[in-house]
């Protein structure tokens, strides 16, 4: 499976590894792993949770995979999201990527972290000193999502 | 028609539901009407799904806007704004 929802940790060296397994057109590994500040707009974060729509964010992951595979040569791909109640210091989601050559695998890399920032149906709260409150979305990242043409519907911005 | 309506994140909390079933008029057939209908029974849905306020769509689990058309059976998901990652 390309696409793990799971509240527990990942290891991203087995998941690598598991990626290059017995690949050995393989020349390139792109990896990125989110995780949880301890801070956020200046406002201290001693839990965050994070809540999904289960069934549509596996759907929407693997249709970002499909749309990545489709637009560079890649060899294979993992994404792995977690659920539930994280704490600073804890990786949230990972995205691996292997290819023959390193272009190929950091823009996929880097277009799959894009879309799913703005296109999965995850939600963020995020608890400290002061409370709870839920992250609200940023219109830097549906711009960091545009720069990859075929504009995806923005998510943070405006009524609609 | 009927559709399951399912609401997450600070919606879900707003209107104190995870989700419902419902039967809709026959002149609910759009996922903009179907968040009007539902705003006009009033508190909380008129003020949780007011029109200002930046909320996304789903159909059967795909993104969708306001003018997507319903089905019966159809699942219909609102919430705000995606912040994973």
């Amino acid at each position: 499976m390309p696409v793990r929802v799971q509240t527990e940790d990942f290891d991203v060296g087995v998941e690598i590894t598991r990626l290059r397994a017995g690949r050995p057109g393989v020349g390139a590994v792109a990896a990125f792993v989110g995780t949880v500040r301890d801070l956020t707009d200046g406002e201290g974060v001693t839990t965050m949770t994070l809540e999904h729509y289960p069934g549509m964010t596996e759907r929407a992951l693997e249709a970002i995979v499909d749309r990545a595979r489709a637009r560079w040569d890649l060899d294979d791909l993992v994404v792995v999201h977690r659920v539930g109640e994280l704490r600073p210091l804890d990786q949230i989601v990972l995205v691996a990527v292997t290819s023959a050559h390193r272009g190929d695998a950091f823009a996929a890399c880097a277009f799959v972290m894009d879309w799913l920032k703005t296109q999965a149906p995850f939600w963020k709260k995020e608890a400290g000193p002061r409370g709870a409150r839920w992250v609200d979305a940023r219109e830097s990242d549906d711009a960091a999502a545009a720069r990859w043409g075929d504009v995806p519907a923005p998510n943070a911005s405006g009524p609609r | 028609m009927r559709v399951r309506v399912l609401y997450f994140a600070s919606l879900r909390e707003a209107v104190g539901v995870s989700g419902e079933e419902l039967q809709l008029p026959a002149d609910v057939s759009t996922a903009g009407a179907l968040r009007a209908w539902l705003r006009a029974r009033g508190a909380p849905w008129d003020e949780a799904l007011a029109e200002r306020r930046a909320l996304r769509v789903a159909i059967d689990q795909a993104m969708a806007g306001p003018q997507s058309g319903l089905r019966d059976g159809a699942e219909v998901a609102f919430f705000p704004p995606v912040t994973g990652g």
